[in-house]
């Protein structure tokens, strides 16, 4: 592994203009890919572009799939490994969401660069050969946030610098890349991250930090983060700067990953579903008739509601995981079940258009209430 | 001459009266020179605002309480000119993008400063790209600083648009050297999801009643006047966890009668009042005529910018009080869906009558036995 860190190091600093202090980088940005080799559980995607390595003959490029799953680490590793580092700035454009990307941006600053005719530096300074080809690479990064008109605007030039450029189009959203842009590029979508190559990721980080991360740890930060990598790498540095932080520096809990991404504790949630009447999943303590008398069940829960609200939990998470709870529930009826989803599914729309929350946990859980009874 | 809750809101981390643990991981990561982005969040008075400037004290000393204000012109895209108020010290730069006058009770002292034009509202991502880019990219060149990086607070961040929050992605990352970013909030619903990724996520819960008694009793001794524990039980029950409310209605009080012994009446304000008033009137008499009138007033409570939310949740707490418990959760049902249908729409007072008239209806066929959900079919 030290091999691959040794000639980057200097290269980091120098892009930033400035030493890095490796502490103070965020654990995402350290360990992302360096090679093409080290993206995880991408296999297809990886067969394919190392054959464009070898044949340095490449497609424009359209990747997409879910946050966090190593599309922007797959497309930095080919190109710096194609042009090595002294290139790698004249020959790599970066564009993202942060950058002004309007129409304006795409007629000149793009087509600018696309122009250019590439000069490669013969020798390398680190003195290992690169393949560089003769062409550019652009990146346009979160590519589904740019406006219609702007990717409009893409299309004729994709073509006409296509002799001396190539494009990487980088989003989560493939149906929000206008169709001509779409059938220009050749697509790789990126499955989502299986447990086994995040636990092993993980676990390979918090050995290089010198984290004592337990089994447990670990499996809580594949839940809480879903699949999403480069959540449970930032989860797992928020974790490790608490825990030693503190004197004497304290081991990570379950409990620290699932504050840390805001989960609602079970017993918060568990308590509040017995409220609605949904009986403790497995062995709970809750007696199943508590206030089933029809009096005062709405005033129970509108007291519950305001408690929890008063807590400061997040409205869209605490509905994730009551959806999680009353979906998974060994005892309740498909029937019941299918009216709750309902429930759930337009309170989320309902959040999601910016409605208030206390209203709406409210009205979540009346309704299940009503399903349920 | 200022009011108690500026005059007694703690000035740094040890003097918070609660959430302890909270206050030592406060502590120990503005120790540790490993400072993240940091995301609070909470309900209103829960003393977010209190712990982010107790924080930066912490980071920074006393210098950072030294502030100024600077008017700041923006262009937009179409060659606007904006203008906005940030409050900044040497260390940090505190921005409320998007201003909402009505999401407080109380506007904090430091709050009068934020006028902002409206219409920055639309343009927020061109500001934050502005200030943002502008704090990453020049260094502290205060030797005797004791942090390398400034801090940004952005307020109700749960207001930024979508636009403004794919801003913040990746300048959160890239200039993680120059540049830490506060972020606060009520909720962390409306915020993507790559922005909590990046930030350690602090939740600032409301105090329960215990602690609140403790603050109160905390600023009555600074006062010099002892505070009877059934006046600060029922303001405790008044407020709803909303410290600063139970702080500045103690101070109310106290002005109303210097002893505060004997019954208390906690001033409630006007636009409650009126609420409760018109949450009366449905309940009387349910007619045409009576819709007109309750229409009357909703005008005038919209015309004092009272946000329509408020209304509707205050109209429909207190008539789901006096009604039957069968028709409860309904109406619960319909402010919600009405609720939404307002922020979608243009015109507030449409979707309010229209839940004043789906109450009456409903109210009416419960009083006369008839089972409306054949009609609902």
């Amino acid at each position: 592994m030290d091999k691959f860190f040794q000639p980057q190091a200097p290269r980091q600093s120098k892009a930033q203009k400035q030493a890095a202090d490796s502490q103070l980088q965020p654990w995402v940005e350290k360990y992302r890919p360096k090679t093409i080799d080290d993206v995880t559980s991408q296999e297809h995607t990886v067969a394919v572009l190392q054959k464009s390595l070898l044949s340095t003959n490449l497609p424009h490029m359209l990747f997409y799939g879910p946050p966090g799953n190593g599309k922007t680490s797959t497309i930095l590793a080919l190109a710096r490994q194609l042009f090595g580092p002294d290139n790698f700035r004249t020959r790599v454009l970066e564009l993202n969401a942060s950058d002004e990307r309007g129409i304006s941006i795409v007629r000149e600053k793009i087509k600018d660069f696309a122009r250019q005719t590439p000069r490669a530096q013969a020798v390398s300074s680190d003195g290992k050969t690169y393949p560089c080809p003769p062409y550019k690479i652009i990146i346009l990064d979160e590519a589904d946030s740019m406006t219609q008109d702007a990717q409009a605007a893409l299309r004729r030039i994709m073509e006409t610098y296509a002799r001396i450029t190539r494009f990487c189009l980088v989003c989560n959203y493939v149906t929000r890349i206008i169709e001509p842009l779409a059938s220009r590029c050749s697509k790789f979508r990126f499955k989502p991250l299986d447990p086994g190559s995040t636990s092993s990721r993980l676990s390979h980080i918090a050995t290089c930090e010198h984290v004592d991360a337990s089994p447990d740890v670990i499996s809580a930060l594949i839940n809480t983060s879903q699949g999403d990598l480069r959540r449970s790498i930032t989860y797992l540095q928020s974790a490790s700067r608490l825990s030693s932080s503190t004197v004497p520096p304290t081991p990570i809990t379950a409990r620290d990953i699932q504050e840390i991404a805001g989960v609602v504790p079970d017993v918060v949630i568990n308590d509040f579903v017995a409220t609605l009447g949904v009986e403790g999943t497995n062995d709970m303590d809750i007696d199943p008739s508590p206030g089933s008398g029809s009096k005062s069940n709405f005033d129970a829960i509108r007291k519950k509601v305001k408690e929890v609200v008063r807590e400061g939990y997040s409205a869209s998470q605490l509905l994730s995981q009551l959806h999680d709870l009353v979906i998974l529930h060994p005892t309740i009826t498909a029937r019941q079940k299918a009216r709750c989803a309902l429930v759930f599914a337009e309170a989320d729309k309902a959040l999601c258009d910016g409605a208030d929350e206390e209203l709406w946990i409210l009205e979540v859980a009346l309704r299940i209430h009503k399903a349920l009874s | 001459m200022s009011l108690w809750v500026d005059k007694y809101r703690p000035r740094t981390l040890d003097d918070l009266h609660y959430h302890h643990d909270l206050t030592a991981r406060l502590k120990s990561l503005a120790a540790s020179g490993d400072f993240p982005h940091m995301l609070f969040y909470g309900p209103s008075g829960a003393g977010k605002k209190t712990r982010i400037a107790c924080t930066l004290r912490q980071l920074f000393g006393p210098g950072v309480e030294k502030l100024r204000i600077d008017q700041r012109v923006f262009l937009t895209p179409s060659k606007r000119k904006l203008d906005l108020n940030v409050v900044q010290s040497n260390f940090h730069i505190e921005i409320t993008p998007r201003l909402v006058l009505h999401s407080r009770t109380y506007l904090p002292r430091s709050s009068c400063i934020y006028t902002v034009n409206s219409e920055v509202g639309m343009y927020d991502r061109v500001v934050i790209q502005e200030i943002l880019k502008e704090i990453a990219q020049t260094q502290q060149v205060d030797l005797n600083a004791k942090q390398r990086f400034k801090v940004v607070i952005i307020n109700d961040a749960d207001t930024l648009s979508r636009d403004a929050q794919a801003a913040l992605r990746r300048t959160m990352e890239k200039y993680m050297n120059n540049m830490r970013i506060i972020l606060c909030a009520n909720s962390t619903s409306k915020l993507i999801a790559p922005i909590k990724s990046r930030c350690l996520l602090v939740r600032v819960a409301a105090p329960s009643s215990e602690e609140m008694h403790n603050a109160l009793e905390y600023v009555a001794k600074r006062e010099k006047f002892d505070l009877p524990p059934e006046a600060s039980q029922q303001i405790v029950e008044d407020s709803n966890g909303n410290l600063r409310k139970a702080i500045l209605v103690l101070e109310a009080l106290k002005m109303q009668s210097p002893d505060l012994s004997g019954p208390l009446s906690i001033a409630k304000p006007d636009w409650e009042t009126y609420c409760h008033k018109v949450a009366d009137m449905i309940i009387q008499e349910q007619s045409p005529q009576r819709v007109m009138d309750v229409r009357a007033k909703l005008y005038e409570l919209l015309s004092h910018c009272i946000p329509a939310t408020v209304i509707l949740k205050t109209v429909a707490e207190r008539v789901v009080d006096k009604v039957d418990e069968s028709i409860k959760a309904d109406i619960m049902h319909w402010a919600a869906i009405y609720e939404v249908r307002m922020r979608q729409g243009n015109k507030k007072i449409f979707h309010l009558e229209a839940w004043v008239v789906k109450v009456m209806s409903l109210y009416k066929h419960s009083f006369y036995g008839i089972d409306l959900d054949d009609f609902e079919e």
